[in-house]
């Protein structure tokens, strides 16, 4: 099922960075927590997965980043590098702004000089300068978030796989962290799949919203998204926003009937 | 409590003596402050009143525990055997104001800190070594535990014949006795440390691929200090303990703490054997409190301490 209007694609995209192919996933325990999962992600694609909790969401996202393997199927992983970021910020408490953000860069074993530029850049483009000498408890959940975000940019990755970034954020903060985070899409064009569980975050955000079904997860449906790059939190009460939004809430209902 | 006496001189010069504090309550710091007046809002004299009385209740008990003190001495012992408890200013007097008795105290204090320190730094390197040990594999953790804890459950007391018997009665067996009293908060504080790191943490590093080594370097060990520190401070004040216990066993060299507590005994020297307990308590206190502050330098800038502290 696709959205009325034409598809625009926002950004070129470009070389696949993700390949699912009838994936599933099932526990010890014979949870079955994914069955038949088809997905593609290419470079400036911003695919966002929706489905209520505990449907295998997150479960997806573990496949995709290796953390956990899938029990069915081909998972083909194409990025050289990827950023996930977590629920939690997990920032580690003793290392300051500057220190947490530079952590990726470390463990990848970047020489320091390259460390520091990719750190500098990356603390600028999620604005976080000068907070650089502050600890993570010093921050607000909205500002350790944006850290999360600049330590997975130093690597400057293919794939960025967010699980739930913004869920424990107030509204405001959430909507201004979305709008930071198309920004930082279209200037680095990276492929990006995208958990939620806000219908209204997920149209915003995305050029392709996948909704997931109740155990076992599986996608029951595809929508294009059709709105440009230059999306702005007025696009939020537009009448082509609340009737895509209402399809895709439509078939989240009849996904988890 | 000074401050109190001079703001109201009339009290201090009506109640008059040796024992003036005694009786002074803790509400009178209450009536002082809002007397003077430097409290114009009702919010800000309760917290004043509130530090004042912090620092007056305790002081209020101490008074009570000399007060109980001096009347075993004086009211119950017989004139003949007040060594058993001399009074705290005959204390002051015959041994903190004696300058050979404060020579061997100063001397002996010395060497039990010098064995205190040994015994505790041995304890830490090899607990933590054994924790780290564990840390890395299950199986090592399933084979080594197990001791870790028999060394907790053993009275090291009865370890001590057989420790003289081997090492001799001088400092290598006070120090081994500091060792094995030790060990232990080490060893379960940094297992227990190093094994509780938040999974998220561990999940972004094993998603880096990043070796045992660095993980146990940039994660684990930094995530595990505040629970280290914690059980070098228990480890710390048990060292003293052990410091003391070794001296009363191993007797030979030169006298630690312990050994000139069993002089003092064996030669009812009653203001002498207090001093020097008082002293040893002092020690034990020092020590629990530099490691105290050793914590808060340590971690106390990103870990709040006001949960497990004091």
């Amino acid at each position: 099922m696709s959205a009325p209007a034409p598809s625009i694609p926002a950004v070129a995209t470009g070389a696949r960075v993700l390949h699912f192919r009838d994936v599933a996933k099932a526990f010890p325990d014979g949870t079955v927590a994914l069955e038949g999962v088809d997905l593609d992600i290419r470079r400036g694609e911003f695919v966002t997965v929706v489905g209520p909790s505990g449907c295998g969401k997150s479960t997806l996202l573990r496949i995709a980043s290796g953390l956990s393997p899938a029990t069915g199927g081909t998972v083909e992983m194409d990025a050289e590098r990827i950023g996930y970021v977590f629920q939690d910020a997990t920032l580690l408490p003793w290392r300051s702004v500057l220190k947490n953000v530079q952590l990726l860069a470390e463990l990848h074993g970047m020489s320091k000089t390259s460390t520091n530029q990719a750190a500098r850049d990356a603390i600028d483009l999620v604005g976080l300068r000068g907070h650089e000498k502050k600890l993570p408890r010093a921050l607000s959940g909205g500002m350790k978030m944006r850290a999360s975000l600049a330590r997975s940019l130093t690597l400057d990755p293919d794939l960025f796989l967010f699980d739930e970034p913004f869920g424990a954020l107030d509204e405001i903060t959430r909507e201004r962290l979305n709008d930071e985070l198309i920004r930082l899409f279209h200037a680095k064009g990276f492929g990006a799949l995208f958990i939620t569980h806000s219908v209204s975050e997920a149209v915003y955000m995305s050029t392709r919203v996948l909704v997931m079904s109740g155990r076992p997860g599986r996608i029951v449906d595809t929508f294009d998204v059709p709105f440009g790059p230059d999306r702005t939190p007025e696009l939020r009460f537009t009448p082509e926003f609340a009737e895509l939004s209402g399809h895709v809430s439509r078939a989240l209902r009849e996904g988890h009937s | 409590m000074t401050a109190t006496a001079d703001t109201r001189p009339e009290r201090t010069a009506a109640t008059g003596g040796g024992a003036t504090t005694v009786d002074t309550p803790p509400s009178t710091g209450e009536g002082v402050l809002t007397g003077a007046g430097t409290a114009p809002l009702v919010r800000r004299r309760g917290r004043g009143a509130q530090r004042l009385t912090d620092g007056l209740l305790p002081a209020a008990v101490f008074l009570v525990l000399l007060g109980i003190w001096y009347a075993i001495t004086y009211l119950v012992l017989d004139p003949s055997r007040r060594f058993l408890m001399p009074a705290p200013h005959v204390i002051v007097t015959d041994a903190l104001f004696d300058g050979p008795t404060m020579e061997k105290i100063g001397e002996a204090v010395g060497r039990s800190i010098v064995v205190t320190f040994v015994g505790l730094a041995i304890a830490i390197v090899i607990g933590m070594a054994w924790a780290i040990a564990m840390s890395q594999a299950k199986p090592v953790e399933r084979s080594l535990f197990p001791y870790a804890v028999a060394l907790q459950c053993i009275p090291i007391l009865a370890l001590v014949p057989l420790i003289g018997f081997w090492f001799g009665y001088g400092f290598p067996s006070r120090v081994i006795v500091c060792v094995m009293i030790a060990l232990f908060p080490v060893v379960s504080n940094t297992l227990f440390g190093l094994q509780s790191v938040d999974r998220g943490m561990h999940e972004l590093f094993d998603l880096h691929g990043t070796s045992r080594l660095t993980r146990l370097l940039k994660l684990q060990l930094p995530a595990a200090m505040p629970a280290i520190f914690a059980g070098f401070r228990i480890s710390a004040g048990l060292s003293v303990v052990g410091a003391i216990v070794g001296d009363l066993f191993f007797k030979q060299g030169e006298p630690g703490l312990g050994i000139l507590l069993d002089n003092f005994r064996a030669r009812l020297q009653g203001p002498e054997l207090f001093l020097t307990i008082l002293v040893a308590a002092a020690l034990g206190f020092a020590v629990f409190t530099l490691f105290g502050w050793l914590a808060k330098l340590a971690v106390g800038r990103w870990y709040d301490q006001a949960r497990d502290a004091s």
